[in-house]
């Protein structure tokens, strides 16, 4: 079933995957080795006769559903002391690190699950989940990466050979629980940066790891953060240093790949005083009918005059249009703007998953420091999302911006929740948010829940919100000149959901775009 | 479990006494509801209508309840004299929890429009009132609700029947008197029959200078093509704490305005359930805050659109001094289907100091696409260049303050459609916010404060 699964995904990709083909994380262009391409014309012609093929090209919304065959060291399912244990011990970790896991799970076990959001998450069976999977475990011997795992993120766009690649962005690919490779490390060791898994940091720079790991997103801070730092596995590891100015891009890409598994990574990132980074997220999943669980946790530290750009496109693998299967995307996210003058900013599409359930947040503490969160959140079919930010004023003349847009189609409930918070201290604090939905269908549905606790007089807050449909002026305008109804919904869309959009790096943006119109495809009509 | 407790065992202990001093109609829902208080007991601040708010804290303390009904010795005209100039209003008292029958107004109401005692109406009209008592209300969906359902005796029946036009205002005052730290439990009954029209002022004032807690619960069924005007003013002292539960069911094409002003109080919330029963209603629910010192005002608001074609609008002004602490909770739930349903939410805030908090959270749930809604809220200062403006031509500091917040709140004053009630109200505020005597100067108090007279 796999095998012919994936060969019917390559069939799309190929058929599909013109010049203008879409990939997910969005850098990188596909690379079709001849000898897919053979196989997929192959494959073509031999279905095409029953005319069965164009249909399934057409029903393929989501283009990274395949599998990839590689011998995976899977760990037994379960969750207990000893399997925290056990993951330790294979990432060979130190005391101080088992230590950090083990207080986590036994403050997890006393934990019930949050209610509050606006999503259904089906019941989880914690016990039901494998937390480490392992793809490199049998890799062959004189080569650094199993070629199967090379030919899939060659597929997804992301080669992994720093000759293919786009000049200007070091890449760390992580495949379940394991970071594949991180590509331009000595490039960019040479400037100081230290980018690389963050399995690989505790071991080459533990002080740094263990000084800030947990500082921003404790244990103790949630059902998830909780189960996270518990059975962590790699997600990236950034330092940039006093003064630095990141020479190209960095990005990580997250693939879940092994059944009944979830992905559990772990991101940290600190930028030093007076250093600049923009980060960039990419994922995947495969399709599968079962849920799979994806609890991230990602912390930014960000000091003196630093500055740090985080952007991501989620695009895990929402569930079939009757709502069945599709990741369920918990993830806590959050920036510490330590320094003054320091700026951090935010920037999401999440078009995927099944459940989407995060707030990316900014603390602002130090004087100054300057926070943004742009978010465009798409919900189709089944989906549902609950997503926002919280920005936490603490420091003196601190200010936010958050725009969040909205789309939902079929039968998908999309939710901003939003806190904004002055403190007492927060003199001079200011916020604008703006939050827009856009419905289209009559059965899905938009909300949007801000809250805002100001505890100063000088802070200034601003918070709007509307809620609409596309207008039939605007579709009979493009109908007029002779834009298909589909196309120009697409259309307005884009243009509806451009101040988040521009805010992205360039080829993400152009990318982004294009998955903005594949989600919503089928949804006129 | 504590706070609770109390209720629990009074209820229990006192369960006969309460009903012998009560009607059938209100007897036959009480054991429901203290079944529904005992199942919820109150709601934490984990609750998120209650986030703002912890009950179990107000109602912790220790109160006497009025539950055998003894006269309390009040001359509700030399409390209140109210004349809001050029408003002549039919003038109602209800003291404490208790519907007040020996002072009735002189000018009689149009035909068939009945203001009563609720124990009385039941007993006189089952047929108005049994069905819609605590029908709206629902026991089981809120503690406060339920304890209010579970103690209250008495209240206020207000009828006005198919196609009447009550021209002249209703007013009704509430006082609250006693000599002991007193609770009492107001319940309100409103039925409004097709086409009918009237306009209701409730005041709530306090006599004395005791602790009062005081629950309410209002029902409101508004026919089609009728037209209500409920206009709430609280203004008590520091040691009142008010529990306010309003619950509104508006038919088809009928209009509502719904007007929630707080000059001075010590603790209060107000929850309005408005719901949306036929199409092209109407509702425009504002409230307008006062507050300084220590005083806390909580309002939540839930307008549920159940069908399409139907209007609301909601504007709710704070202005916040001292330490006060003001809340705004509006939610505004679009079902499935109610499509060209327009909603306008708006909430700001003004925080003078650096001790005033507030929390807002204005809140959209549409499960429809054919709408158009929108919300804003803010929360900020005075602009500084306007005071400036106003100072450089000679208006000192102190008064261009107070002229900004005046006109910041003007606009919720203006929506008032009783215009005797809107100039005096615009006058309140004024006197309000320059820190004279806050209260209607027609108040007179039956024991002077303290400090000479009203200490607001």
């Amino acid at each position: 079933m796999c095998e012919r699964l994936s060969k019917r995904n390559r069939c799309a990709a190929t058929t599909l995957g013109r010049s203008d083909c879409i990939t997910a994380g969005g850098l990188w262009r596909i690379a079709f080795s001849l000898e897919d391409l053979g196989e997929a014309v192959h494959h073509h012609m031999k279905t095409e006769r029953n005319n069965e093929f164009v249909k399934e090209v057409a029903n393929q919304k989501y283009e990274f559903g395949f599998t990839t065959n590689v011998e995976t060291d899977v760990i037994p399912k379960g969750l207990n002391e000893d399997i925290v244990r056990l993951i330790s011990k294979k990432k060979g970790e130190p005391d101080w690190l088992l230590e950090f896991r083990l207080k986590a799970y036994r403050f997890w076990t006393t934990l019930s699950e949050p209610k509050w959001g606006h999503v259904h998450v089906p019941p989880i069976d914690y016990q039901d989940i494998s937390y480490y999977a392992d793809p490199l475990a049998k890799k062959p011997k004189n080569k650094e990466i199993d070629p199967e795992l090379e030919k899939t993120f060659d597929k997804l766009g992301i080669p992994l050979e720093e000759r293919l690649a786009l000049s200007g962005t070091a890449v760390d690919a992580i495949m379940d629980s394991v970071s594949v490779k991180t590509t331009f490390k000595k490039q960019l060791a040479e400037k100081g940066v230290i980018f690389s898994s963050i399995g690989e940091a505790v071991k080459d720079h533990p002080d740094l790891v263990r000084q800030y790991l947990g500082s921003v997103v404790p244990y103790r801070d949630n059902y998830s953060a909780a189960l996270n730092s518990a059975v962590f596995s790699d997600g990236s590891f950034v330092y940039i240093p006093k003064g630095v100015r990141c020479p190209m891009e960095l990005s990580s890409y997250f693939r879940i790949n092994a059944r009944n598994t979830g992905q559990f990574e772990r991101t940290l990132i600190i930028a030093d005083d007076d250093s600049y980074v923009s980060y960039l997220e990419g994922c995947t999943a495969p399709m599968r009918d079962e849920n799979q669980l994806h609890a991230a946790v990602v912390e930014i530290v960000v000091m003196n005059n630093a500055e740090v750009k985080y952007s991501t496109v989620q695009n895990w693998y929402p569930g079939d249009e009757n709502g069945k299967g599709g990741v369920l995307n918990l993830v806590t996210k959050r920036g510490d703007c330590r320094g003054v003058n320091s700026k951090l900013s935010w920037t999401q599409v999440e078009t995927g998953s099944a459940i989407t359930w995060k707030y990316p947040s900014c603390v602002l503490r130090g004087d100054n420091s300057q926070a943004e969160f742009y978010s465009v959140a798409v919900t189709n079919h089944f989906q549902e999302a609950d997503t926002g930010t919280k920005m936490i004023h603490m420091g003196k003349n601190t200010k936010s911006t958050i725009i969040s847009k909205g789309i939902s189609a079929g039968h998908s409930q999309n939710s901003y929740r939003g806190l904004v918070r002055a403190t007492s201290n927060a003199d001079n604090a200011r916020n604008y948010s703006s939050c827009d939905s856009l419905l289209l269908g009559s059965d899905c549905g938009a909300h949007t829940f801000p809250y805002m606790d100001i505890h100063n007089d000088t802070a200034i807050v601003e918070h709007e919100a509307t809620t609409s449909k596309i207008s039939e002026d605007q579709l009979f305008y493009c109908n007029q000149r002779g834009i298909p109804t589909e196309e120009a919904v697409g259309l307005i869309v884009n243009g509806y959901a451009k101040d988040v959009l521009n805010k992205l790096p360039m080829e993400f943006a152009v990318e982004a775009q294009k998955l903005l119109s594949v989600s919503l495809e089928g949804t006129v009509g | 479990m504590s706070s609770e407790k109390q209720y629990i065992d009074l209820f229990e202990a006192s369960k006969a006494l309460i009903c012998s001093h009560s009607a059938a109609a209100l007897n036959a829902v009480r054991d429901q509801a203290f079944d529904d208080f005992k199942r919820q007991g109150f709601p934490s601040r984990k609750v998120e209508r209650y986030k703002y708010t912890d009950m179990a804290e107000l109602f912790a303390p220790d109160y006497g309840l009025n539950l055998s009904r003894l006269d309390i010795p009040v001359d509700p005209y030399s409390v209140f004299s109210c004349d809001v100039p050029n408003l002549s209003t039919s003038l109602y008292f209800v003291v404490n929890d208790t519907f007040y029958k020996k002072v009735l107004p002189k000018a009689s109401l149009p035909e068939g429009v009945e203001v009563m005692s609720l124990r009385e109406a039941a007993e006189v009209h089952p047929e108005l009132v049994e069905g819609r008592y605590a029908q709206l209300a629902k026991t089981s969906d809120d503690a406060i609700t339920a304890l209010n359902t579970m103690l209250a005796q008495d209240g206020l029946f207000i009828h006005v029947p198919k196609g009447v036009k009550a021209e002249r205002a209703i007013q009704v005052v509430n006082i609250l008197r006693a000599d002991v730290d007193l609770m009492v439990n107001r319940r309100v009954l409103i039925v409004m029959d097709e086409g009918a029209e009237a306009q209701l002022l409730f005041c709530d004032d306090s006599a004395d200078d005791r602790n009062f807690l005081s629950t309410q619960v209002i029902e409101v069924y508004v026919g089609e093509n009728a037209s209500l005007d409920l206009y709430c003013l609280e203004e008590t002292h520091e040691k009142n704490t008010r529990v306010s539960n309003v619950y509104v069911e508006q038919q088809a094409n009928s209009r509502v305005s719904h007007d929630v002003i707080t000059l001075h109080n010590g603790t209060t919330r107000n929850m309005l359930n408005l719901t949306f029963k036929g199409e092209g209603a109407e509702c425009w629910c504002n409230g307008c805050v006062i507050a300084d010192k220590g005083q806390r005002v909580d309002n939540n608001t839930l307008i549920d659109h159940q069908v399409g074609h139907c209007d609301s609008h909601e504007l709710y002004k704070y202005v916040l001094d001292g330490h006060a602490v003001g809340a705004f909770a509006g939610r505004v739930l679009v079902r499935h289907g109610a499509q060209k349903t327009t909603s306008q939410e708006t909430n700001q805030n003004l925080c003078m100091t650096k001790a005033a908090r507030m929390y807002t959270q204005p809140m959209l749930e549409i499960y429809a696409d054919d709408v158009k809604c929108a919300h804003g809220s803010t929360v900020g200062q005075l602009n500084d260049a306007a005071l400036f403006y106003m100072q450089q031509r000679g208006v000192d500091q102190h008064e261009a303050k107070m002229l900004l917040e005046l006109a910041f709140v003007g606009e919720v004053i203006d929506q008032i459609k009783l215009e005797p009630l809107r100039d005096r109200l615009h006058q309140l505020v004024e006197k309000r916010f320059r820190g004279e005597l806050g209260r209607c100067q027609g108040c007179r108090l039956t024991r002077p404060l303290a400090d000479g007279g009203c200490k607001r």
